[in-house]
């Protein structure tokens, strides 16, 4: 399964989306999108609390419907997995929430122990294996998500916000796994509010605000370069604080 | 008072001795009571689950009917019961009525509302939680059943508690529809009825006794086993 080192990058269908927007108790919270995501790249959705960055998200992942327009894959609808800011875990150990999402996908029952113990050992997670997750560390858990994660083997991840909650090491251990994920061929779908991680990340960003998408650019363009007041305004307030 | 401190010796004497007719009272009331709550709770946790899931027109309306019927009086549950089972009833030819089968269909229908209307609350909750995880996951809503009932398990034994204890401590239904008949549809809360009327208070007083004796038992071990898995796994 980590056999693929090269991304492969004509394999993943691309993600459009079309006039979606959504809606919610008469309330618009996300004004139509026109939206183009190919390739195997990483892209980080950035923007301040409430700008719609989770909702985006949530209407890509497919988690909800858009009130308005369309959201549909270009090729085949790949697979997907989405690491969610506070990691949400079952009532189990570590390993059993592993062999369950294997499981789930249907994965033959005596490979799954196996499979879940590499993942276990990748993530740095195999001495907590009989533990039970809900008792672990805020960084365990949100590793824990991620070795979740790997093993569906999705061609496209979302992660909205999995940093916002966690220390510098467990920070650091989350981009790690991002970026073997990407280096295994999947396609990155962040959220994320912290600029200097953008940096560290990003292939190219959208800029959300206030229910808007103002900006879709190269991270370098994004820094360097920002087209609306509000993007230059959120960089500027970002590095002053 | 000597009186009753006599009759409470009496009731001790007859519990360690280990009367053969205490016993199977004791027995009988077991039977119905454990049958209709695993019937129930069959029916109840499934159905309890499927509520807090899926939303549909008039979904409300059973939810409130439900919830009003986890303060169904156990007489008319057994009414009902009686009127169905009855030789002029519906299904009168089946010749179920004062038979312990009888007694256990009347207790399933007071304890099924208790435990779906707690198990959708128990779910919905954790739906709430799980939703978007499990549904990243791919599962479809049918497929969730089993898994937020597992990992609702802790809430879930009090609930089938509940119901146990709804069932072992009504008289009403069981009355009506077993008949309190010697030996073939006696349970403890209907001899405790009997035998109190009839003066024999020892009787009435063992049997009480080991109904509460039972029921703090059962209530204690679930608790203990709950309390030390919540512990482990958070």
């Amino acid at each position: 399964m980590n056999d693929m080192t090269a991304p492969l990058l004509d394999d993943i269908p691309t993600l459009l989306l079309e006039g979606a927007g959504f809606m919610h108790r008469g309330q618009r919270l996300l004004a139509p999108v026109d939206l183009r995501l190919a390739g195997c790249r990483r892209t980080l959705l950035m923007g301040p609390n409430g700008a719609g960055k989770s909702l985006l998200m949530r209407l890509a992942h497919g988690l909800l419907p858009p009130s308005q327009g369309r959201v549909r894959w270009q090729g085949h609808v790949p697979r997907q997995a989405m690491v969610f800011q506070r990691p949400v875990l079952l009532k189990r150990s570590a390993l059993a929430n592993l062999t369950y999402a294997l499981a789930v996908q249907g994965t033959p029952r005596t490979r799954r122990r196996s499979l879940a113990r590499e993942a276990l050992e990748r993530f740095g997670l195999a001495a907590v294996e009989k533990r039970p997750a809900r008792v672990l560390s805020g960084g365990e858990q949100q590793r824990l998500a991620l070795a979740r994660a790997w093993l569906l083997e999705p061609e496209v991840l979302f992660l909205d916000e999995p940093t916002s909650a966690l220390d510098p090491a467990a920070i650091q251990a989350v981009e790690d796994a991002v970026r073997e994920f990407h280096a295994r061929g999947t396609r990155i779908l962040m959220s994320c509010h912290d600029l200097h991680q953008a940096r560290r990340l990003a292939d190219d960003v959208l800029f959300l605000h206030d229910g808007r998408l103002l900006e879709h650019t190269p991270t370098e363009t994004f820094f360097t370069a920002p087209a609306s007041p509000e993007a230059r305004a959120f960089i500027r307030g970002e590095l002053v604080v | 008072m000597s009186q009753d401190a006599n009759a409470f010796q009496t009731a001790l004497a007859l519990i360690l001795s280990l009367d053969p007719d205490l016993l199977d009272i004791v027995r009988l009331s077991l039977q119905v009571s454990c049958s209709a709550v695993l019937l129930a709770a069959l029916i109840g946790l499934p159905l309890g689950a499927a509520l807090a899931l899926w939303h549909f027109p008039g979904h409300g309306i059973l939810v409130v009917a439900l919830n009003a019927l986890m303060g169904l009086p156990p007489v008319v549950a057994g009414l009902c019961v009686y009127l169905l089972l009855s030789r002029a009833g519906p299904l009168g030819e089946l010749g179920l009525l004062f038979t312990p089968t009888a007694m256990v269909v009347a207790q399933v229908i007071l304890v099924l509302p208790i435990i779906a209307a707690l198990t959708r609350q128990q779910v919905e909750e954790l739906h709430h939680e799980y939703r978007e995880q499990l549904q990243s996951l791919g599962l479809s809503r049918l497929r969730m059943i089993p898994t937020l009932l597992w990992d609702a398990r802790f809430g879930l034994v009090t609930v089938i508690l509940a119901g146990f204890g709804r069932a072992s401590a009504e008289v009403g239904a069981v009355m009506i529809v077993g008949g309190n008949i010697d030996g073939v549809t006696r349970v403890m809360t209907t001899a405790i009825v009997l035998e109190t009327s009839k003066g024999d208070l020892p009787l009435a007083l063992g049997l009480g006794i080991v109904l509460l004796g039972l029921v703090a038992l059962i209530n204690a071990g679930a608790y203990l086993v709950g309390e030390s898995a919540r512990r482990r796994l958070g």
